[in-house]
C-alpha cells in the first residue's frame, strides 16, 4: 500500500481560521481541499507537510452564485463536477464548462475542485515518478535535486502548468481572491501564475485562494479545445481557449490562451494583436495560429507525453481550429472523438 | 482539531463513526490514513481493491453519500457523518444487486480487480440516470481501468442491469455478448 507521510491534521471553519493557522508555519504547511493533486504527490514524496489544512469544513468558501454586476463566484473548494453541472455556468460559461469537463475522470471530479485546479502542481516526466526512481536520476531541482533533467544547462525548473480551467478563465478575464490573516486582495488570474516550474505561483505561502470570479458574459465568442493521448485520465498536453468580442465583422477584442506548453499559461499577445481590427477569416486566422507558435513562452520541451516537435506543430493547428471554431468556419476534426 | 484527537508519539490518532453500507463503526486510526486503509485493514471490507493508489485506475472507488469518489484519495478522518457504499453493499440479503448479476450471467469480468470499483460506479450512473445510451456509460466509466475485458460486456452487463431495474422484461443482451464474437468467416453462427 502507498501510505501518506503523518501529518498533524485540521479542519478549521472559517477562512479565518485556516489562515491563522496556515500563518503560523507557512513553510510546512499546507491547504488541502479535493486532495487529487496534493495527495498522490505526497505519497510519491514529491511535496511533504508537517500541518494539514483541509478547507472542506469552510462553507464561505464553497458553492456558486452570482454578483451585482451578473458576474460568477465560485467558491475555491466547490467541485469541478458541480462547477459542470450548475446550470448558471452552463448558460454563462458554456465553453468553461466543456473545459472543466475535460479535467481528468469523472471520479476524480467529484473530488477535485476548481482552487485546486487553479493551483495545479506543475507536472514534468522527471518530477511526477515515485521515489525509487528520481533517486535513481538524483532527483530534480524541483524536488531535492540540483539538475533539471530537462534542460541540464538551464538555471531554472521547466515543468509544465497543466490546469485544464486556466486558459479558459484566463481568456475570459477571471479575477480570485487571496485570503491571509492581512485580509483579502484581489487580483487577476492571470497574474497568479509565474513563468518558473518551481516557483510556478505569485501568491505568497500564508496565502489562501479563497474564490474566483468571472465577469458577466459581454457577447463574447468562444471555444475551447484540448489535446491529450486518451480521451480520459490523461493530463492534457495542449489546451487552447480563445474567447472574441465582435462587432460586425471586425474584431474588438480577442483572448487566446494556451495551456500545458510551458510552466505557465500563456497569452498569445502576436496573435491577438494580428486580429485586432481584423475580420476572422480563414487566412487572418491562419496568420495568427502561425504566431502562436512563435513567441510568448510556448517553448513544448521533452518532459510530457507526446515528442516536443510535434506538439509545437500542434500548437498552430489547434489556435488554428478553435479560431475557425469561434469564427463559425468549417473546422477539420484533428483527432479521434473519444465518448460524448 | 477535534476534541477526541489524540496524539500517539508522531502519529496524530483520531476516533471517527464511519457509516459504512448502512452499519456505523466506530473506528480509531492515525489521522493520515486514507479511506482505503482504513475500509480493508481496519473494517477489514477487502472488497475495495488498491490499485495504482494515486488516482488514476480506479479500482479503489466507493461511493460517499451517493457519488463515486477514489478511496485512496479520501481521508478517512473527513468521511464521518457520510453514507459510505462499498461493494459488500451493494446485495440485498442473499440477493445480487441487478447489476452483479448481470456481470456474472455474462462474463463481464476477467481478473476481477477494477469490478468493485466498476460495480459501484455503475450503481450510481444507474441511479441517477435509469436508462443511460452507450456513450453515457462510456463516460460515466471514463476513471476506471481494466486490463482485461475489453470493456464490452461491462457495457453489456450494465445495459443488460439498466433493464432489469427499469423492469423491461423484454430486453434481451446481444447474443454476441452472450457468446462471443463469431469468428472470422463463420457469419452469424449463433443465428
Amino acid at each position: 500500500m502507498l501510505r501518506l507521510p503523518a501529518f498533524q491534521f485540521h479542519a478549521p471553519e472559517t477562512a479565518a481560521d485556516a489562515a491563522r493557522i496556515l500563518a503560523e508555519d507557512p513553510a510546512n504547511t499546507r491547504v488541502v481541499a479535493g486532495g487529487t493533486d496534493l495527495w498522490p504527490n505526497m505519497k510519491r514524496r514529491h511535496q511533504g507537510a508537517k500541518t494539514i489544512v483541509s478547507l472542506r469544513s469552510i462553507p464561505e468558501m464553497s458553492g456558486i452564485c452570482v454578483d451585482d454586476e451578473g458576474g460568477v463566484i465560485i467558491g475555491a473548494t466547490t467541485t469541478l463536477d458541480q462547477i459542470t453541472r450548475n446550470e448558471t455556468v452552463q448558460e454563462k460559461y458554456p465553453t468553461l464548462v466543456k473545459a472543466i469537463a475535460s479535467i481528468s475522470s469523472p471520479v476524480l471530479r467529484n473530488t477535485g475542485t476548481i482552487g485546486g485546479n487553479l493551483c495545479l502542481d506543475t507536472r514534468c516526466t522527471y518530477y511526477n515518478q515515485n521515489e525509487e526512481w528520481r533517486r535513481s536520476i538524483s532527483y530534480c531541482m524541483k524536488a531535492e535535486g540540483e539538475v533539471c533533467w530537462v534542460a541540464p544547462s538551464s538555471p531554472r525548473c521547466w515543468a509544465v502548468s497543466s490546469g485544464d480551467s486556466v486558459p479558459m478563465l484566463c481568456a475570459l478575464g477571471a479575477e480570485i481572491t487571496l485570503h491571509s490573516t492581512e485580509g483579502e486582495r484581489i487580483v487577476p488570474l492571470a497574474e497568479l501564475f509565474n513563468d518558473d516550474g518551481m516557483h510556478y505561483l505569485t501568491k505568497r505561502p500564508d496565502e489562501i485562494l479563497t474564490r474566483v470570479r468571472i465577469p458577466a458574459p459581454s457577447g463574447e465568442r468562444t471555444g475551447w479545445w484540448k489535446l491529450r493521448r486518451r480521451g480520459s485520465i490523461d493530463y492534457g498536453v495542449l489546451s487552447v481557449a480563445v474567447a472574441g468580442w465582435c462587432s460586425g465583422e471586425t474584431t474588438d477584442r480577442i483572448e487566446i490562451w494556451l495551456g500545458s506548453v510551458g510552466s505557465t499559461p500563456v497569452r498569445c499577445s502576436e496573435s491577438i494583436d494580428h486580429l485586432i481590427g481584423k475580420p476572422l477569416t480563414a487566412e487572418t486566422i491562419a496568420e495568427a495560429a502561425a504566431l502562436a507558435r512563435k513567441g510568448d513562452g510556448a517553448n513544448p520541451l521533452g518532459n510530457t507525453d507526446f515528442a516536443p516537435q510535434w506538439r509545437g506543430k500542434m500548437i498552430e493547428k489547434y489556435v488554428d481550429a478553435v479560431l475557425r471554431e469561434v469564427a463559425g468556419l468549417p473546422v477539420e476534426r484533428l483527432v479521434p472523438h473519444h465518448g460524448s | 482539531m477535534d476534541s477526541q484527537d489524540q496524539k500517539a508519539g508522531e502519529h496524530q490518532q483520531v476516533f471517527r463513526l464511519l457509516n459504512v453500507n448502512g452499519e456505523p463503526h466506530q473506528t480509531g486510526f492515525s489521522v493520515h490514513h486514507s479511506l482505503l486503509e482504513v475500509l480493508r485493514e481496519q473494517l477489514n471490507l477487502t472488497g475495495t481493491k488498491h490499485g495504482c493508489e494515486l488516482g488514476e485506475c480506479g479500482t479503489c472507488t466507493v461511493l460517499i453519500d451517493g457519488q463515486p469518489v477514489l478511496s485512496c484519495l479520501e481521508l478517512a478522518a473527513e468521511c464521518e457523518g457520510r453514507e459510505i457504499t462499498t461493494v459488500e453493499g451493494m446485495m440485498d440479503g442473499n440477493d445480487l444487486h441487478p447489476l452483479q448479476e448481470a456481470f456474472a450471467d455474462l462474463g463481464a469480468a476477467q481478473c476481477g480487480y477494477c469490478t468493485p470499483g466498476i460495480l459501484v460506479t455503475a450503481k450510481a450512473l444507474l441511479e441517477e440516470n435509469p436508462e443511460p445510451t452507450r456513450d453515457e456509460i462510456v463516460s460515466a466509466l471514463a476513471g476506471n481501468l481494466c486490463r482485461c475485458t475489453g470493456y464490452h460486456k461491462i457495457l453489456e452487463g450494465i445495459e443488460w442491469a439498466a433493464a432489469k431495474m427499469r423492469g423491461d422484461n423484454d430486453y434481451t443482451p446481444p447474443k454476441e455478448a452472450i457468446y462471443g464474437d463469431p469468428l472470422p468467416g463463420e457469419g452469424d453462427s449463433h443465428a
